[in-house]
């Protein structure tokens, strides 16, 4: 990757290209790398190694890992189990319960906007008799509390709903879901990853029995994650779905990534530590880009809760300009985009799709996602090229030329081709 | 993705954006896709109604570079051929010259459909008959 350094206003010098990609990964802390090195070489040990030093320091150094992640969620220790990352760990919280579960009921409720790695294990448990119900969400992105207690019955076990949205960075009222679920004996299970580090998040006061956790998205490194799950009122049993030699209580089986567990721990500390003064400094960032592009640009709109959402997301859709256009345009700054060009599937993002927006704003939209190492000169830096950008694609565009001359788009008859 | 050449130059510097009087005689429009499969694509002929030559050639895409870059070509290439000529442009064509990837192969496709298109309109102004359909997709792509 070629970056070169483009001279700003007075000493704001930006250094190209730009990480916005903020929820799809972060940069590793320094000060996170800087613990983990010693165990890759010196203190090398495997954590489960119990009879000589190599391995005490090594299952120390977990420990007091363990500690911190527990500390940034108001967890104790114990209730702490790694897993190799967030996928792993939903995979383990809704397999796990389902199966241990499965004579008190069958029933398992989420919503329509969680990460695949929520929805297709939901899927998976359908094949094997479960019954689902995936809640629409409101045009915030938020569920309606009322469609959570009209879905619960007797045979409900697990709510499943995530503290924050990846796309949109919508919140969901997680404190309101845990207390119906422990009013009526359901346990609660929310991915909490992209909340965690950013917004305050209790699992005792947010009543949440099990949570999915990941580093590489609170500057820690990738391939380490972690499930909390609950030890008292009530005390939540899973069936292990890695069979082995009964690491983390039986839970997960296999050797502990005691460098990257070192990491996690450490960013977690960090975390604990500058969350509220962080989030003050990304959420006046996100509302000067905000303000930057919506000051200058006509039928821009905002994907998702203003009110209720992380401080570092901005999902914006741009009318009538597509999405990967618009990205090849900005090509020095890394974003994402809900278009279907953009994604594997060809489809467009269904979380958009979701909140009920239209799949024309779906394949316009941008995910601006602002992190701990981004700079105002920066923020600045990217309004300016998405206004421009945005501004040529409209000159290009046969839909705001239709829009500006008065033809409403929505009642043309539009010749699709036939490859869709 | 990584784009070729000629897709970030179309890209960058697209050639004959713009609009022609769709009320005229001498003007046929195409206008293909549709917003919700984020792609639409308009493409204007000026034709000479002596030598059935087309004289210009205007476009407005909104889709993703490759279409944007399609369809730039597609104009750059009916100019200064008969409409009849103009019809013998595959979508294999634009995408050998832009060296699209397989995913990209739709683009192409709207963009000959949008000559199709813009030629039957100005066929259907001046009292002629409109080509036949475009062949199914499966036998072009």
């Amino acid at each position: 990757m070629s970056t070169n350094v483009i001279s700003g206003n007075g000493n704001n010098d930006v250094k190209l290209p730009i990480y916005m990609d903020n929820h799809a990964t972060t940069r590793t802390d320094p000060r996170v790398v800087e613990e983990m090195l010693p165990y890759f070489t010196e203190k090398f040990g495997n954590a489960a190694s119990r009879n000589h030093e190599f391995g005490w320091v090594a299952e120390q150094a977990v420990e007091q890992a363990r500690e911190r992640i527990a500390k940034l969620i108001g967890a104790t220790s114990k209730e702490i189990i790694f897993t190799s990352g967030a996928t792993e760990s939903n995979n383990l919280a809704i397999k796990g319960v389902a199966e241990m579960y499965k004579e008190k009921g069958n029933h398992i409720i989420t919503q329509a906007i969680e990460h695949k790695a929520v929805l297709d294990t939901c899927k998976r448990l359908e094949k094997y008799g479960f019954r689902v119900t995936y809640l629409p969400v409101q045009k915030d992105g938020r569920i309606d509390l009322d469609d959570l207690k009209r879905a619960m019955d007797d045979k409900t076990i697990l709510v499943t709903i995530m503290t924050a949205n990846n796309e949109i960075g919508a919140l969901q009222p997680i404190r309101e879901i845990g207390a119906l679920c422990h009013e009526r004996g359901v346990l609660f299970h929310t991915d909490a990853v992209q909340a965690i580090g950013k917004v305050p998040f209790n699992v005792i006061q947010d009543n949440v029995d099990l949570a999915s956790l990941t580093a590489h998205k609170l500057y820690g490194p990738k391939g380490v994650g972690g499930l909390y799950v609950r030890r008292k009122n009530p005390r939540v049993q899973l069936v292990a779905q890695i069979d082995g030699g009964g690491h983390e209580r039986g839970m997960r089986s296999g050797t502990l990534n005691v460098p990257g567990i070192v990491g996690f721990g450490k960013a977690c500390a960090l975390a604990s530590e500058g969350m509220a003064e962080e989030a003050v400094k990304l959420a006046a960032l996100r509302d000067r880009l905000k303000d930057a592009i919506m000051g200058q640009l006509d039928e821009v709109y905002i994907n998702g809760s203003v009110e209720h959402r992380l401080p570092g997301n901005l999902n914006i859709s741009f009318a009538y300009v597509e999405g990967e256009s618009l990205l090849m345009g900005i090509n020095d700054i890394a974003v994402s985009s809900g278009s279907a060009c953009t994604s594997a599937t060809l489809e467009p993002s269904y979380v958009l799709k979701a909140l009920g927006a239209g799949d024309d704003l779906a394949h316009s939209s941008i995910r601006f996602g602002l992190g701990r190492f981004n700079t105002q000169a920066e923020v600045d830096y990217v309004a300016e090229r998405v206004v421009d950008t945005v501004k040529r694609l409209r000159e290009l565009s046969p839909l705001y030329e239709m829009a500006k001359e008065g033809i409403d788009l929505t009642k043309v008859q539009w010749a699709a081709e036939p490859t869709h | 993705m990584a784009y070729s050449t000629k897709v970030l130059d179309h890209y960058s510097n697209p050639r004959n954006v713009g609009s022609l009087d769709k009320n005229s005689a001498e003007v046929g429009t195409g206008l293909v896709g549709a917003p919700e499969c984020g792609d639409v694509m308009k493409l204007q002929i000026k034709v000479n109604p002596a030598t059935n030559i087309i004289e210009d050639a205007k476009f407005k895409t909104f889709g993703c570079g490759s279409a944007i870059a399609s369809s730039s070509l597609a104009t750059e290439w009916v100019k200064g051929k008969t409409v009849d000529e103009a019809l013998t442009i595959r979508n294999t064509d634009i995408v050998k010259e832009l060296s699209l990837p397989p995913v990209k192969i739709h683009c192409s496709v709207l963009a000959e459909d949008a000559i199709r298109a813009a030629i039957g309109d100005w066929k259907k102004k001046n009292g002629q008959h409109s080509q036949p359909q475009a062949q199914p997709v499966e036998q072009r792509a």
